[in-house]
């Protein structure tokens, strides 16, 4: 029966996933639905990130703090492999310290 | 190998990693919630994604129905057709139904944010290979989760958890910084987001509709206030 329930799962998401992508094989050209689709990516990915990331570790403080780091990280324009890592970094070191200083 | 597939294969090596770790997570869940480690591992391997599995895992356990299980999958993955409609502009114009068919599998919130980020329009050996890994891990990552429960340091596992939101970090805020309008339209994407997570009279909404809605809400606004002339790349 478990199986009946991940065939399930798995159908649904590609159906939602798989849809969107090859019913609309031309180019969109309506102007409002371009843009909508021009900001979704940011929009969600921010909605994502924010307030989940700081719950996402140990401690509030080494969430923000790794957050902090890959904003800056991301200014500075360097690669995802970095800003993830640098993020990585700094939230393993904060929680070092906050731990010795417990 | 092609150029295109190697670079889909480096592109997805972050992902991958971050996916070790978190469906590390969806392993021991998958585990305690009365799943084999072949079910566990099979569940991974065909939906390669984390909430609608969290969900998932959490309906079979309290022996829910189909039908419940059916919804829940639609509303929490219904972020996925908006991230669909969106890939499915950037895509190269050269690919074929049934590439489009194999793409669509895991186009997950990560692989969607690398894709949109990659400069030219995306080819079927970029998507292939940028995909590979990830699933792997994610794979990987939901049956060493589902046999070994605490092989990972758990600061160690804390340190790995950001690695998905860095590059979420690493996408949006190079965009926002040089174009207003997605600055704007990202504010106000996460400000909804706090709203609802941290107003009392929201508490009913759950995690997927919250994104639902933040990103629908925000983008819809960004459409109507900045409607983006030509190309917005």
């Amino acid at each position: 029966m478990i199986y009946v329930y991940i065939a399930v799962m798995a159908i649904v998401t590609y159906l939602i996933r798989m849809i969107p992508l090859t019913v609309f094989r031309k180019k969109i050209e309506n102007k409002y639905i371009k843009s909508f689709l021009y900001y979704v990516p940011y929009t969600c990915l921010t909605a994502m990130t924010l307030p989940a990331v700081f719950y996402a570790t140990g401690s509030l403080a080494s969430a923000a703090a790794g957050m902090a780091v890959a904003i800056i990280l991301a200014l500075k324009e360097r690669s995802l492999v970095t800003v993830a890592a640098g993020a990585c970094v700094t939230v393993f070191v904060v929680e070092q310290v906050l731990h010795v200083m417990a | 190998m092609s150029d295109e597939f190697r670079k889909g294969l480096k592109d997805g090596v972050p992902i991958a990693l971050g996916y070790l770790s978190v469906s590390f997570s969806v392993g021991i869940m998958a585990v305690s919630g009365g799943l084999s480690v072949f079910q566990g591992a099979l569940m991974s391997l065909t939906n390669v994604t984390s909430a609608g599995q969290f969900a998932g895992i959490q309906i079979i356990a309290a022996g829910g129905t189909i039908l419940e299980l059916i919804l829940t999958q639609f509303i929490i993955n219904l972020r996925y057709a908006l991230m669909s409609l969106s890939l499915s502009q950037k895509l190269s114009e050269k690919m074929t139904l049934w590439q489009r068919l194999v793409v669509a599998f895991a186009n997950t919130d990560e692989i969607f944010a690398v894709a949109m980020s990659h400069q030219k329009s995306l080819t079927f050996p970029y998507m292939v290979g940028l995909q590979s890994l990830p699933i792997l891990g994610w794979t990987l990552g939901t049956i060493l989760g589902a046999v070994a429960g605490g092989i990972l340091p758990k600061p160690l596992g804390n340190a790995l958890s950001v690695a998905l939101y860095g590059m979420f970090v690493a996408v949006v805020v190079p965009v926002a910084k040089k174009v207003r309008p997605v600055l704007i339209v990202v504010i106000i994407a996460a400000v909804l987001s706090c709203v609802i997570y941290y107003v009392p009279i929201f508490s009913g909404i759950s995690a997927g509709i919250s994104i639902i809605i933040c990103t629908a809400v925000a983008a819809g606004l960004g459409a109507v206030l900045f409607p983006v002339e030509e190309e917005g790349e």
